[in-house]
């Protein structure tokens, strides 16, 4: 427990840091918020008016004080978009985004490390040499172009999947409690919602994996052959543990240290990945409010989303160390 | 030939890497030349529009009657352009830091790497994205927001291989000498620091690409009537999916390239980074 | 006389690697009898453990036995598949003793999981645990319950070889192979250790093959023992036979060397010839006072020179 606090308070620099970037980076923007606000034929008076009503006129450390002040309160103001507080917003989208990465996260893991394991068992051999040039492939692969080459050929041509969204028009998204469709209408036994949530995320889900399934592969067979020129393989070996068993629990899981690593950096390209997915698969979560708040320069939403990614971020990398301790027992001592 | 060389050539998916770098660095030269319709370029031709490829147009036509097949070889020069600026400006700013940071011990180290980590805990597309907003959208914004992005990465390799060289014998025995610090830093320690460096941009080169015709994608870099790779797919959409070529040869394009100068980075490392070569 | 339970002949193994082919061991043959301890002698990089992985049939990759037969029970192990020695002789009716304890054990599983484990693959059914906490007793660990729950970098380095000891001896194997059990371990505890293993193998019965470069641990464990050189057996005998009487040239030579009876400080001339460039004949020729003309021409092959007592040696040849 105190290992979790711990690496709690590690983060809170790394997001005050963040605060400051973020703060500069508004102030530093050419654009004049107050001009901006005050529209095309604001007059100098209304201008100045402005700007002292939103303290533009105050020294940089008060404002930054306010701006801190207002973060705290997950005040970012009012969307120039939806015209409702940017914090509504973001809470109301944030399940559809969670549900989406997360079943990517869960795929690339499901996916990525059996076939990294796979690989490194046929070390030089033909399934090793095509992962590896499978995942080089998956990491370059655009995200916007796959996921249309997803549309185009499943969902256009095929009809197998829906082309867009996250429900059919009609059916009732199940109330709460957690807002992942996919879980909730299991709860409420909703069967035809659970289906028709699933079929609408493979595509998205599979085209955000894609990257990920890649990187997870590629670390878990390195780890592989790592772990398996270790005396303790030898050992196991020597004492007549069965080879299957041996590598699907023993070394497995001094393999993966690599890998779970990776999680949280890969976790970022998740999210990026998600502003281009939502976009093109029309998926009501933040990623396409993000783009809605480009294509409309909305700051305040803009900058509420890079605030709330780094909390994000720090939450994954602390789950991400909070894993590796439970993999590893001598990690846990050491602090 | 140099042994290090040879061993590059042996290795098939580092060879294969190299080639495809080789005829991307030739179309972005010869483009021009090489294009069976260079006009097209910008020129426009209603009359054969989305025409579905043949002998006379490979990759068939766009909305606007434009040979693919001429712009997807026009585009490599804009791909590698943007790619070659945004990675030498953000060498040219994080290694210099990195180096400083390295070296020194003192509080503006520790500065520089602090900052060099909220810069990299941040979600570099997300932050391009909004830099090349507020700076407008246009392809020279989209570029500074590329290299703010990504000169941190260059900055923690530098920063990371000056510290363990910085206690080096060879070090301890330059300042025995009287070397001066510049000297000793871009002398010594920077040459040594090199290898990294150079996997690090060439996986960086492919990187920024698919950086930039994603934000190319989302209408906040290329614009028309460039010969974007990014951009012919977003304006493929609308057609699709009778017109099926005009988003397929551009995705494929940027997927070569990019794969190209990922081979070559991991076949790089391999050589150039023996502590690495194991992990392989 | 019954069986021996290990009976290796004319054993030659090479590793086949990117450089060349690897001759490490060129002729390898020796008797051990149930119930005994053997202590296998020779210099580090001289084919010990590349021999102990030949019997265990987990030669690393490259490895092929040219010739020869390892005969355990009357049972060819060359023979053997790799699921057959996996399924019924490694862990199961051969127990090895590994060098490190420390890198032997997986860091991330419970000492528990892991002793289990090898019961779980070998041992007749039953409560593992109680007989696992039953051995634990007996290789004189303290807090054998609790031992279970930790993990391995929680122990001493003599406590972890104690586990060890304890995970070779779970199935009651016929054979026991240690590489270097005492090396990694401080004198004391190597004293205690190689106490223990003495009580153990005269209250099993087990047979114990016990490799080491440590003479004295030899004289003061052994019944019989083996020197081995550059890959060739040069040497095998009743301990005190071949200490009081060493016939081979090597051994009087790391006779000579062990600090407890040279006067002064001695060293053998010349080093172990390289695993790609071994000299034809006998291999210690180069480095031997004595060798003579047809030396490089000789077919190794052990000579009785006493009663259980043979030396590979062409000193011998004429008087046999």
């Amino acid at each position: 427990m105190s290992f979790i606090l711990r690496r709690a308070l590690l983060a809170i620099p790394s997001l005050f840091g963040l605060l400051v970037v973020t703060f500069l980076m508004i102030h530093v923007s050419p654009a004049d918020p107050a001009t901006t606000l005050a529209g095309d034929n604001a007059t100098a008076e209304q201008i100045a008016r402005i700007r002292h009503q939103y303290g533009l006129d105050q020294p940089l450390a008060v404002q930054f004080v306010r701006y801190v002040a207002d973060v705290a309160q997950l005040d970012f103001g009012d969307s120039q978009y939806s015209s409702r507080p940017v914090a509504t917003d973001l809470l109301g989208r944030l399940p559809a985004t969670l549900e989406l990465t997360l079943v990517a996260l869960i795929l690339a893991t499901a996916l990525g490390i059996p076939i990294g394991v796979v690989a490194a068992m046929h070390h030089n051999r033909w399934p090793d040499i095509t992962l590896r040039l499978l995942s080089v492939a998956g990491v370059a692969v655009a995200t916007f172009w796959l996921a249309i080459m997803l549309q185009m050929f499943f969902s256009m041509r095929l009809g197998w999947l829906p082309l867009r969204g996250r429900l059919t028009d009609g059916l009732a998204a199940p109330a709460g409690p957690t807002g992942l469709l996919l879980v909730d209408s299991l709860l409420h036994g909703d069967l035809t919602v659970f289906t028709d949530a699933f079929a609408h995320i493979v595509l998205p889900a599979a085209t955000l994996a894609l990257g990920g399934i890649a990187t997870i592969a590629r670390f878990t067979r390195a780890g592989v052959l790592d772990t398996m020129s270790r005396d303790f393989v030898q050992y196991a070996r020597a004492t007549g543990t069965p080879r299957q068993r041996l590598i699907w629990i023993y070394v497995l899981r001094n393999s993966v240290l690599a890998a779970v690593s990776q999680i949280g950096l890969l976790f970022g390209g998740l999210i990026a990945g998600s502003v281009v997915v939502e976009s093109i698969f029309d998926w009501p979560g933040i990623g396409n409010y993000t783009v809605q708040a480009i294509l409309t320069a909305d700051s305040k939403v803009l900058l509420a989303v890079t605030l709330l990614i780094g909390v994000i971020y720090a939450v994954v990398n602390i789950l991400t160390d909070l894993a590796q301790a439970a993999i590893d027992p001598r990690l846990r001592e050491r602090r | 030939m140099p042994p290090a060389i040879r061993r590059l050539l042996r290795d098939i998916p580092t060879s294969v890497g190299l080639l495809i770098v080789l005829v991307v660095v030739a179309l972005a030269i010869a483009g021009p030349w090489l294009a069976p319709y260079p006009g097209d370029a910008s020129a426009s031709h209603l009359i054969r529009r989305l025409k579905p490829p043949s002998a006379d147009f490979p990759f068939g036509t766009d909305n606007l009657g434009r040979d693919i097949f001429s712009r997807v070889i026009l585009g490599a020069r804009g791909a590698l352009e943007v790619s070659l600026l945004v990675v030498g400006a953000s060498m040219a700013i994080g290694v210099p830091l990195g180096l400083v940071a390295g070296y020194g011990t003192g509080w503006v180290s520790e500065a520089i790497m602090r900052v060099t980590d909220v810069f990299l805990a941040l979600p570099q597309l997300v932050l391009a994205l909004a830099l090349a907003q507020m700076l407008g959208p246009s392809l020279e914004s989209a570029m500074i927001a590329l290299v703010v992005t990504y000169w941190p990465f260059f900055t923690r390799i530098v920063f990371s291989e000056t510290g363990q060289l910085r206690t080096a014998l060879f070090v301890d025995a330059l300042q025995g000498l009287g070397a001066s610090r510049t000297r000793i830093l871009l002398l010594h320690i920077l040459p040594n620091t090199a290898s990294p460096i150079i996997v690090r941009a060439t996986i960086g080169l492919g990187f920024t690409i698919l950086v930039a015709a994603t934000l190319g994608f989302l209408g906040m870099g290329a614009t028309p009537p460039d010969p974007d790779w990014g951009l012919a797919v977003a304006q493929s959409r609308t057609y699709l999916p009778a017109a099926w070529w005009f988003a397929t040869f551009p995705g494929l394009a940027i997927l070569f390239t990019v794969l190209g100068f990922n081979l070559l980075g991991d076949g790089l490392r391999d050589i150039l980074d023996p502590r690495l070569r194991r992990s392989r | 006389m019954s069986a021996p339970i290990l009976d290796v002949s004319g054993l030659r193994v090479s590793i086949h690697g990117e450089a060349g082919v690897a001759r490490i061991l060129h002729h390898i043959a020796l008797r051990l009898e149930r119930g005994r301890i053997m202590g296998l002698v020779g210099e580090s990089g001289c084919g010990k453990s590349t021999f102990i992985r030949t019997i265990l049939g987990v030669l690393a990759k490259g490895g092929r036995v040219e010739s020869g037969r390892i005969a355990f029970d009357g049972i060819d192990l060359l023979a053997m598949s790799d699921r057959a020695m996996n399924s019924q002789i490694r862990g199961r009716r051969i127990g090895f003793i590994p060098q490190d304890p420390l890198l032997a054990l997986n860091p991330l599983f419970r000492v528990g999981t892991q002793l289990l484990e090898i019961m779980r693959n070998h041992a007749a059914p039953g409560d593992h645990r109680a007989r696992l906490l039953d051995l634990l007793r007996r290789v004189q660990l303290p807090d054998p319950e609790g031992a279970l729950r930790r993990y391995p970098h929680q122990f001493s380095g003599g406590q972890r070889q104690r586990l060890l000891i304890a995970a070779a001896l779970t199935c009651a194997p016929a054979l026991i192979v240690a590489d270097e059990p005492t090396t990694a371990l401080d004198v004391t505890t190597q004293q205690q250790i190689l106490i223990l293993l003495k009580e153990l193998v005269a209250e099993t019965g087990t047979a114990l093959l016990f490799v080491t470069h440590d003479l004295g641990v030899v004289a003061q464990t052994c019944d019989e023992m083996a020197v081995i050189y550059a890959g060739q057996m040069v040497e095998t005998g009743p301990t005190r036979d071949v200490l009081a009487n060493p016939r081979h040239p090597y051994t009087r030579a790391l006779l000579a060397c062990h600090p407890d009876r040279s006067t002064g400080f001695a060293s053998i001339p010349g080093t172990v010839p390289p695993a790609l460039h071994m000299p034809p004949g006998c291999r210690f020729a180069p480095r031997c006072p004595i060798a003579q003309s047809a030396c490089p021409a000789r077919k190794p092959h052990l000579l009785t020179v006493g009663p259980d007592h043979t030396a590979d040696c062409i000193l011998y040849e004429t008087a046999a």
